[in-house]
């Protein structure tokens, strides 16, 4: 019960399915699966990043644990700032929106995450005004001391998105999540669209302001290089499913499931010297709304079994806080990196 | 610069927000500038109308009927040269051949036309006076654009028109641009079923064929209200038959910025529809609302003018550049005294400013557009 307390989000069975309509009477044909049934927690001031290759469904997930999309099916907990585990699914638009103030989202497109028509001043400004959090003569201090903890010039405050750089909107739109004094900040892709050598720069600065203000992040993203560096976490998606969660490096030096032995692989190597051996993975990803029979992953997995595609794995505590969905899970001598 | 305690010395940098990047660009259109020239000008002249008239336009001067424009001279009738602007006075003569009425200039006393003078009274929004722009001492008249058929200086009342034409299409265009551009977002915004109420809506009333339906509804105002009641009936009825096109652009745009993350940022920090449509989807459509609010000024003036002058609309004693036309429709007046068209004049050039006005607008909006980080 005790590690139960500790945690901030926790997610359970979380389902999104979007029907998909056909001709004039809009009759439902089909259902995209992007999120079939997921169950995670993350710990208060811990970094889970949700990884995954496009179209597996995290942004999905990320928007739908906040109930920005509202889910099809499952719980999602939060712990808020009065040590109250409220069911997110359960609250009403009025509890929803008193509670938006502590979970925060940062967008992945800086260029347009922003309104182009609105003041730096007025952007960050923003949940201040929405939740009355400030009154309107204190709101200029608010907002520098803000683009100062986020590394830009407090000056800036009058100009437009359109005059900065990449990795200066995203540092703006992570000042518009603080805003708030948010308890757990959802950073969907951060720093995907942004150069590598400002990456670097965005993460230290996560990082940074994590130990600051005492934040949970869920990072989204399907980079896994980006990924090792942040958290502390991990867990891999594949077509709407999570199929393998566990502590960072026991997962990248000991994954468990086919896939997550694929991804690794394929991460650049930056030691000249040692080849990269990479896995090729069959075929390519199944549509979301045909999903294949039992495992997800079976068509493409080199280690496919006929019970593969009867039965569908679940999730399973193999030690270690490391959960596989896999049928030959702890049996498979799967290579991983370092 | 006042220094207060624990400021930043470095003063927040504006930025370059998108009024000036509309300016900087609109600045560059001659034409542009121009037309707003000559729309302020007409604006003070209409809305100070007293002041720069020298004659009360309800002064009824039978005797001074269709008298034609009297010509402002710097030489007099010997060739001498005056620094004061002057005017003749008129003198009724009978031609000796045709026996026909003409107007003669006196040239027997100058009259120079003094600025600032003093004339009748008037009440301008509360403040009292009879301070008036020019105009000449006793005994001289002073009609530069003649007078209509009851002895009213028309210089007068064609600025008093301008009044009411004005503010009839500034008011309709502004409830347009209210009423479409809500109309526009939240149809956009919304979609489902109120966007197809809404649309359907809209594509019924653009189907009616415009000028008989607008002669259609002003007919069927009752001739018994008060020019207040059909001054502001005229109003509503403009905008009712104009607010669809604007809805239609806007909606298009908030369609597009609908689904851009920022707007999903707003819904993600708990901001209500209502914050994102007034705060961040309309004020980007902004562009699209001032082109539009300054193109259908003129179309409102001309409709105005259209129907007031068939007698639909405005009604005298009320005064609009189209009542002050009702005259013209007589062709013998008409050729008789010409100058009762002066009205007319009035209306192309202010139709002619707002359009070029508007143009400069749409070519210098959207500077975004342009500029690629």
């Amino acid at each position: 019960m005790l590690e139960k307390n500790e945690r901030l989000l926790e997610v359970k069975g979380l389902k999104k399915h979007f029907p998909v309509t056909k001709g004039i009477r809009r009759r439902v044909s089909g259902y995209v699966k992007a999120v079939d049934g997921i169950s995670l927690f993350i710990r208060k001031r811990e970094t889970l990043g949700l990884v995954g290759e496009s179209g597996c469904g995290k942004t999905t997930a990320g928007r739908t644990m906040l109930r920005l999309i509202e889910p099809t099916e499952g719980k999602i907990w939060f712990k808020t700032s009065e040590e109250q585990r409220v069911e997110l699914t359960k609250l009403d638009k009025k509890q929803i929106k008193s509670l938006r103030k502590e979970m925060r989202m940062i967008f992945q497109d800086p260029y347009t995450s922003l309104d182009p028509r609105a003041t730096i001043m007025e952007i960050v400004s923003e949940p201040l005004k929405v939740h009355k959090l400030a009154r309107r003569r204190d709101l200029e201090q608010r907002v520098r001391t803000l683009l100062e903890s986020v590394g830009l010039k407090a000056q800036y405050m009058r100009r437009y998105p359109h005059e900065f750089s990449g990795g200066q909107r995203q540092r703006i739109g992570i000042a518009r999540a603080l805003a708030s004094n948010p308890r757990l900040i959802i950073a969907d892709e951060p720093v995907s669209a942004l150069d590598v050598s400002v990456q670097a720069q965005v993460l230290n600065l996560l990082k940074d302001l994590q130990g600051e203000f005492n934040l949970t992040y869920l990072f989204i993203a399907h980079d896994l290089s980006v990924v090792r560096h942040i958290s502390d976490r991990i867990a891999v998606m594949y077509l709407g499913k999570i199929v393998e969660v566990g502590e960072t490096e026991e997962v990248y030096q000991r994954p468990r499931h086919p896939y997550s032995e694929a991804l690794l692989s394929a991460v650049p190597v930056v030691d000249p010297d040692r080849k990269a051996k990479r896995i090729l993975l069959k075929g390519d990803v199944p549509s979301p709304i045909n999903s294949p029979p039992g495992c997800h992953f079976h068509p493409r997995c080199q280690y496919a079994e006929r019970v593969c595609s009867q039965e569908e794995p679940s999730l399973k505590d193999i030690g270690n806080e490391h959960y596989v969905a896999c049928h030959f899970n702890g049996s498979l001598a799967l290579k991983a990196t370092t | 610069m006042k220094l207060r305690k624990g400021t930043n010395v470095i003063e927040a940098e504006k930025g370059k927000g998108y009024l000036q990047l509309v300016w900087r660009k609109f600045k560059r259109s001659k034409t542009a500038i121009g037309g707003g020239i000559a729309i302020v000008i007409i604006s003070i002249l209409s809305f100070f109308s007293p002041f720069f008239s020298p004659y009360d336009y309800l002064d009824y001067q039978p005797r001074q009927s269709f008298r034609p424009p009297q010509r402002i001279h710097f030489f007099d009738h010997k060739g001498k040269f005056h620094w004061r602007p002057f005017i003749y006075n008129l003198k009724l003569e009978m031609d000796p051949e045709t026996y026909s009425r003409i107007y003669e200039e006196d040239t027997s006393w100058r009259f120079p036309i003094r600025f600032l003078v003093k004339g009748w009274e008037y009440n301008l929004f509360g403040i009292s006076s009879n301070l008036h722009f020019f105009g000449v001492e006793e005994g001289g008249t002073i009609h530069l654009f003649g007078t209509d058929i009851y002895g009213r200086d028309l210089l007068g009342r064609i600025f008093l028109g301008g009044r009411v034409s004005l503010s009839i299409a500034l008011f309709g265009a502004i409830v347009t641009v209210i009423i479409g551009s809500i109309m526009g977002a939240v149809s956009g915004y919304f979609s489902g079923r109120v966007d197809m109420v809404i649309q359907r809506a809209i594509e019924i009333i653009q189907s009616f064929p415009q000028l008989p339906l607008w002669m259609a509804l002003s007919a069927a105002l009752p001739k018994t209200w008060s020019s207040l009641d059909i001054f502001v009936a005229m109003i509503v009825i403009f905008s009712l038959l104009n607010w669809p096109l604007l809805a239609r652009e806007v909606r298009g745009k908030v369609l597009s910025y609908r689904e851009q993350d920022f707007i999903m940022a707003i819904k993600e920090m708990g901001g209500s529809d209502a914050r994102i449509i007034f705060k961040h989807l309309l004020p980007n459509c902004l562009s699209h609302i001032m082109v539009v609010l300054t193109l259908s000024i003129p179309e409102l003036i001309l409709m105005e003018s259209v129907l007031s002058f068939l007698g639909l609309g405005i009604q005298p004693p009320m005064v609009s550049w189209g009542v002050l036309l009702q005259r013209a429709q007589n062709i013998q007046t008409l050729g008789q005294h010409p100058w009762i068209t002066l009205p007319g004049f009035f209306i192309i050039i202010t139709v002619l400013g707002f359009n070029f006005l508007g143009d400069g607008l749409r070519d210098a909006a959207d500077p975004y557009s342009v500029r690629r980080t």
